[in-house]
């Protein structure tokens, strides 16, 4: 190649990693690339989220204040709660789903590339059509459970809840379409001699989870179809009048709600898993155990469900049995807790911080759990319902649990995906000033809801003992807007200003760290056979991993011509230089996202009494989505 | 050969040995499990609570006195049924035509002529849909719309995705009928026609619980 020579030695090799441009992302297949995207857009939703919740508590600081009306109000509390699911948490996770778990089981990408980069455009072009209706004051304002028939359009008028119901049906395609691409990754993409019970524990609870969306998107689909229908078409789906069952919604849309909570937590307690050995210098206590536990929590989790409805009045039986299996759960995440805490233990420990958020989670989840345990007692969750203790509740294991593990793996992850460590001063600043504030804003609403104040309430009256809570609370949430901006002044800095990091940036053991930081684009140029559980640390530290079962690389068939013995690869090659076939870069998921887009938007202009436009952009939309779907099934895809 | 074509097929690695699409399509059709079990609940759970008719299984007279019979057609429907349960048979046969393509006993016979058998599977498709746009359409001229009663609400929602999974089966098959007559489809191929017949026998699958659930229990 005539461009060798102008490498310089130190330089990464020119190739599709070091391109950049807009277009190079928007055409973009590379499942590192669509990982860095997925990051971007769900932190910047995550902001968004965030400024909705300063909103509500600064309305919420003394009674009686008119800071926003109350139905901008009911806005704002629908679009933070299914603004910081769908279009953070989730997200989150699914930039580490696919930044990582090709790295963890040393492929090259993802099963489908393309696939891949269609469930990311999917995603921010529902994250935008759900999102911009707020500036113009018609948001949906039913809540992120969206109850029917509350939802219907005999009480909800307007488009408010138009933009729900598809939002979010769009972004369901998205969840769904990864599902299917990372459970046959993880199936089938694994390294030779990386077996299932090798896979690092960040993999195996993100296995888990792709399960988990499998079969529990299905449900509230329909759910949402139903509500679709009914709004637009006119069927009877929630119409108590004609007879239809008032807690139909609520039943599909928590047996798709239940194991939703553990699609948010699971990816954060894998992030956990690989960080606590890694700063604790141990491997992972009880490694089977986890990784029984976590298949545990799936499989519980969808027999949970009613427990989200104790107070509708399902009947004595009901009620008990759902309390009894909502009980089991504590075991396998308590089991969890514990294989942490006997991670740790004995270890040399360092408090970098991302182990600071690990540990973090650790103990507010565990605080979470417990007041989680309150409420499967049927009685007590009667008292409960609908109050503020609820809310502390859930913050505990979504705030607590989920972002402070999703914290702790962007400071673990950073050097690997940027190249550069984020600085460790400003990262204690930030995880201080979020543990502190977390604890200020949700710890008293413990008390306010216990003292009756309900969820939802736009503002109350003074004198009922909930003054100096709610004042608490916001002071609390200013703590963690300013925790926040010391995030992203440090996640900005860092990525230009930071120290430099190795390949192996903390001393971790799996094979992610054995490539460069950041990974060229073919991450492996020759693919590892895995002998153990930590190849690295076998590599570096054979004593730490001493005691792990292994097996010789000689006792596999190697059956690709590239597989060699983990080893520390340099990356100074194209893949072009190296042979290795590449995807081509494309448009055309871009294109048949926007066509599932369009179709969905289309039918808006129904509501609006314009039924031609409505199905013309329609089916515009529906022949866009099936034309580029053709073309890009039709087209090599390297 | 006039067109001697070279495929630009990399054999990858896989953990299983199995192909990635083969393994995406059984979690597709996992999934889709879910899908229809929503909606096969939400019609049973509705089973006897539409206010007004008319009926799936019991006449009904309105308040001004007119009377509807019960609406299903049971043996219509059993002959459509029967159409889409031979449309499986032509799947397998249409598969096992590519599989065994040039090998002694499927050269030169219908055995071994995948358009043939391509050709009947969509066809048999077809029909079924036909009769249920013809079921639809004498529905509605009885009086039963998908905005009549909760029956009407869950009985078109159910068998119209049921239906729309059909159309997206026959275009499916319509794709590989053009494929097999553009290049041919060698057994090379299997894997493409194998994971299409997955998907219809599936949905197959679901039409006979849709069939027993709805049409024959009363």
């Amino acid at each position: 190649m005539a461009t060798t020579a102008a490498i310089p030695a130190t330089g990464a090799a020119h190739d599709a990693s070091s391109e950049s441009g807009l277009w190079s992302w928007i055409a973009t297949v590379d499942h590192k690339r669509i990982g860095t995207l997925y990051l971007f857009t769900a932190l910047f939703f995550f902001l968004f989220g965030g400024l909705e919740a300063f909103l509500i508590r600064l309305q919420l600081a003394q009674p009686n204040q008119h800071l926003v009306s109350a139905e901008f109000y009911n806005q704002l509390f629908t679009m933070h709660g299914t603004t910081m699911v769908f279009l953070a948490v989730m997200p989150l996770s699914a930039a580490f789903f696919n930044y990582l778990i090709p790295l963890q089981i040393g492929a090259r990408d993802v099963a489908f590339p393309r696939l891949n980069a269609f469930s990311y455009w999917v995603y921010l072009l529902g994250g935008i059509f759900i999102t911009v209706p707020i500036f113009f004051q018609v948001a949906p304002n039913g809540g992120w459970f969206g109850y029917a028939p509350l939802t219907t359009i005999q009480f909800s008028g307007g488009m408010n809840i138009d933009f729900w119901v598809m939002g979010l049906q769009i972004l369901g395609i998205s969840s769904l379409a990864a599902a299917f691409n990372f459970i046959t990754t993880i199936i089938n993409m694994r390294a030779p001699g990386m077996t299932l019970m090798r896979m690092p524990m960040f993999t195996w609870m993100s296995f888990i989870v792709q399960f988990l969306l499998v079969l529990a998107f299905p449900p509230i689909t329909i759910a949402l179809v139903f509500l679709l229908f009914d709004r637009f078409f006119g069927t009877q789906f929630y119409a108590i009048a004609a007879g239809a069952d008032p807690l139909l919604w609520q039943h599909l849309f928590w047996v798709f709600g239940h194991p939703e909570v553990y699609i948010l937590i699971l990816p954060a307690f894998g992030l956990v898993s690989e960080i606590l050995p890694t700063f604790s210098k141990k491997p992972l206590f009880g490694y089977h155990v986890m990784v029984y536990s976590g298949i545990m929590i799936g499989f519980l989790g969808f027999g949970v469900w009613a427990h989200h409805m104790f107070a509708v009045g399902l009947g004595a039986t009901a009620d008990a049995i759902f309390a009894m299996a909502t009980m089991l759960i504590a075991i396998p995440t308590g089991v969890k807790i514990f294989n942490w805490i006997a991670t740790i233990w004995g270890g040399e420990v360092t408090f970098t911080t991302p182990m600071k958020f690990a540990i973090g989670l650790v103990a507010l989840f565990t605080i979470g759990g417990i007041s989680g345990v309150m409420h499967s007692s049927a009685p007590a969750d009667t008292q409960q319902t609908d109050t503020y203790f609820v809310v502390a509740h859930f913050h505990y294991v979504l705030f607590g649990g989920s972002i402070m593990g999703i914290f702790g793996g962007i400071y673990h992850y950073f050097p690997k995906m940027f190249g550069r460590y984020m600085s460790e001063k400003l990262g204690t600043w930030h995880f201080w000033l979020n543990f502190v504030g977390m604890n200020l804003t949700f710890f008293p609403m413990h008390f306010s809801g216990l003292l009756g104040m309900p969820r939802r309430i736009y503002t109350y009256d003074a004198g009922q003992g909930w003054e100096k809570f709610n004042l608490a609370s916001t002071i609390g949430t200013a703590l963690l807007v300013i925790a926040t901006l010391v995030f992203v002044i440090n996640f900005l800095k860092s990525r230009k200003g930071g120290a430099p990091a190795p390949n192996d940036a903390w001393g971790a053991g799996t094979l992610e760290w054995s490539i460069p930081s950041p990974p060229p684009d073919y991450n492996f140029a020759e693919i590892p056979v895995v002998t153990s559980r930590y190849p690295l640390w076998d590599l570096k530290h054979p004593e730490m991993t001493a005691d792990l079962a292994h097996s010789g690389p000689d006792a596999m068939t190697i059956t690709d011509a590239h597989a060699t013995p983990v080893h520390e690869e340099t990356g100074h090659k194209t893949a072009a230089e190296l042979g290795i076939p590449m995807p081509f870069p494309t448009v055309k998921p871009l294109f048949t996202a926007l066509g599932i887009v369009i179709m969905f938007g289309g039918l808006l202009f129904m509501h609006l009494d314009k039924f031609a436009l409505a199905m013309t952009i329609t089916l515009g939309g529906a022949t866009l989505l099936v034309g580029s779907l053709y073309a890009w099934l039709t087209s090599p895809l390297e | 050969m006039a067109t001697a074509e070279h495929t630009h097929e990399h054999v990858h690695y896989t953990a299983t040995g199995l192909d990635n699409r083969k393994i995406a399509i059984w979690a597709f059709i996992g999934s889709e499990c879910m899908l229809f079990a929503s909606l096969i609940s939400t019609y049973l759970i509705y089973k006897g609570r539409s206010i007004v008719g008319p009926f799936p299984h019991e006449a009904w007279t309105s308040p001004a006195g007119q009377v509807f019979k019960p609406i299903l057609n049971i043996p219509v429907t059993s002959v459509s049924t029967f159409v889409l349960l031979m449309s499986s048979l032509a799947m397998v046969l249409a598969l096992a035509a590519v599989e065994n393509r040039g090998k002694p006993g499927y050269v030169g016979t219908a055995l071994g002529n995948s358009k043939l058998w391509l050709a009947t599977t969509a066809a048999l498709g077809a029909t079924f849909l036909g009769f249920q746009a013809f079921e639809f359409t004498s529905f509605v001229h009885e009086g039963l719309t998908i905005r009549t009663n909760l029956f009407g609400s869950s009985f078109f929602t159910l068998t119209g995705f049921h239906g729309a999974h059909v159309t997206v089966g026959v275009l499916w098959l319509m794709t590989l009928l053009f494929i097999d007559f553009k290049r041919g489809l060698t057994p090379k191929d299997s894997l493409i026609v194998d994971i299409c017949a997955l998907y219809w026998h599936f949905v197959d699958v679901v039409w006979i619980a849709i069939f027993t659930l709805v049409y024959l229990i009363k």
